[in-house]
């Protein structure tokens, strides 16, 4: 009784392992065949992935992704993620293409297949009110500026410039004390506050510093999906030679970033 | 001093254990401000604390109905209520609504900073906690004792101060020692308005280098020691109030 259990989980591993193999040999052929994509995309990034008043996921990243559907002719499934686990979900295959904000690393290359040229690109920027008249970094100095907790780049806008980082759990708690005049200015992703700044509510603040730690954005395969890694390069390449990038941008607010024109312009 | 600080840099690279609070200068200053800014903190709530709970409990045996039932919405509410939730509220509720001052750096920011509203927050909240266990303190002195200062002609402050304080807190110190160790480690929550305690300095540190673990451990050493301390001085106080005939 106890061998014949055993033998059965052998048998239906094996057989998982097999179905997996013959899987992940081509992931185009299955999407296909599922007749539907599944797409990792960030539901909490506006305007790049983020929630509609209706609750469907829309942005300018699900936009990227609808075309790829299109061009292989399938139907989208958004499958909202967040930075701690896409990596996650593309590895253990519950999406088949993964574009979240994602800063391309080398060590994020080991884990997943990050595909050439970059998407995006986007830095370290402030939003401040523009009563203060910030105009450089080292005008922080001594002020305290608020802050996301585990952001890469606390460390260096104090250091560098002796701003004291008050640093929050998550953005919603940041805009608060920055409203509230707790803090000088955010330190945070530009593309985000470029955002802000078109929103009404932030009328009095502005994103008065060049940007700094320019890093860019890779849209991700898993690994070993050769074919599809080459399909999507092509994709991307389209992207920014017709402009895709840059009319997406304008669609959603967004001033055109020099990263989206100069890959249009080459 | 120097080549001890390099001893861990070695010992990093040997080993890989990175402890760069150790090696690094400016990793070095935030985890003294963090340990700093804890202890600050803690030893602010547990005097306010102690006070709020030795007042709260005398206003609890007034004769005013309405004096008795103001403490008692204060227990209430402070008891019954998350201590990181009252943080939140206090530091992006109430905060809005004060009065905003102008600042150095040409703003206006709110009267009370987060560090302010950490101490305001954390002492009402262990304060609810010290007013019950001084009153089981007091309930615990002898009517007769009380009947017997009161002919002798003591008002009603002197015997609270000069007769039932005293022998109540002899009763009272090892819960009050438990609430205290609370309130110390609560102080972390303070990590949650941005208050650079020693939590959130570790936070930073190990999101720059990666060295969760190595991070996680020292955390626990480092409260394990504070509370130790706080544990010692609390026992050593219990010892010294000793009396022959009350409590032990």
């Amino acid at each position: 009784m106890q061998l014949n259990f055993v033998k059965k989980i052998a048998l239906t591993a094996a057989l998982a392992l097999s179905t997996a193999t013959a899987v992940y040999a081509d992931v185009i052929d299955d999407i296909k065949e599922r007749g539907t994509i599944r797409v990792g995309v960030k539901a909490d990034y506006k305007p790049y992935g983020f929630r509609d008043t209706d609750g469907s996921i829309v942005g300018i990243e699900p936009e990227l992704a609808k075309d790829v559907a299109d061009m292989l002719g399938v139907d989208i499934e958004y499958v909202p993620v967040v930075s701690s686990n896409r990596m996650q979900f593309l590895e253990q295959g519950k999406v088949d293409l993964m574009i979240a904000t994602m800063t391309d690393k080398p060590d994020r290359r080991k884990v997943v297949s990050i595909v050439d040229p970059n998407y995006y690109s986007s830095g370290t920027n402030i939003l401040a009110l523009k009563s203060l008249g910030l105009k450089e970094w080292t005008d922080l100095k001594g002020k305290p500026v608020c802050g996301i907790q585990g952001a890469f780049y606390n460390k260096a806008t104090s250091q560098n410039y002796g701003a004291k980082i008050v640093a929050f759990k998550g953005t919603a708690e940041a805009y608060a004390a920055l409203k509230a005049g707790n803090c000088a200015a955010f330190v945070y992703d530009d593309s985000a506050i470029v955002a802000k700044t078109k929103d009404p509510e932030w009328a009095g603040y502005e994103m008065p510093l060049a940007t700094i730690d320019d890093a860019p954005w890779g849209l991700a395969v898993q690994l070993g999906e050769d074919k599809f890694h080459a399909m999507m390069s092509g994709i991307i390449i389209a992207w920014h030679k017709s402009g895709r990038i840059l009319d997406l941008e304008t669609k959603w607010g967004v001033t055109n970033t020099p990263f989206a024109k100069t890959m249009n312009e080459n | 001093m120097e080549t001890f600080y390099e001893w861990f840099l070695v010992l990093y690279e040997d080993t890989g254990i990175n402890l760069p609070f150790m090696y690094d200068d400016y990793d070095r200053g935030r985890i003294l401000n963090g340990l700093w800014a804890t202890i600050k903190l803690s030893a602010i709530c547990v005097l306010f604390s102690v006070i709020i709970g030795m007042v709260g409990a005398w206003l609890q045996g007034s004769p005013w109905k309405v004096t008795r039932r103001v403490v008692n919405v204060y227990i209430q509410l402070f008891r019954n209520t998350p201590p990181l939730v009252q943080l939140y509220f206090f530091y992006f509720a109430v905060g809005i609504l004060i009065p905003r001052v102008e600042n150095d750096w040409g703003g206006t920011s709110p009267l009370i900073d987060s560090f302010g509203w950490a101490v305001i927050s954390l002492s009402f909240f262990a304060g609810a906690f010290n007013v019950e266990i001084f009153r089981s303190g007091i309930e615990a002195v002898p009517k007769s004792t009380i009947e017997a200062a009161k002919a002798l002609g003591f008002s009603r402050l002197q015997i609270y101060k000069d007769i039932t304080l005293p022998l109540a807190l002899r009763v009272v110190i090892p819960s009050l020692n438990n609430n205290l160790v609370n309130l110390v480690k609560t102080t972390t929550l303070a990590y949650a308005i941005a208050v650079p305690e020693l939590l959130y300095e570790s936070n930073q540190i190990w999101s720059d280098n990666v060295n969760v673990t190595e991070m996680m451990l020292f955390l626990l050493i480092a409260y394990f020691v504070l509370v130790g301390i706080l544990v010692w001085a609390m026992n050593s106080w219990d010892r010294s109030l000793k009396i022959p005939g009350f409590g032990q």
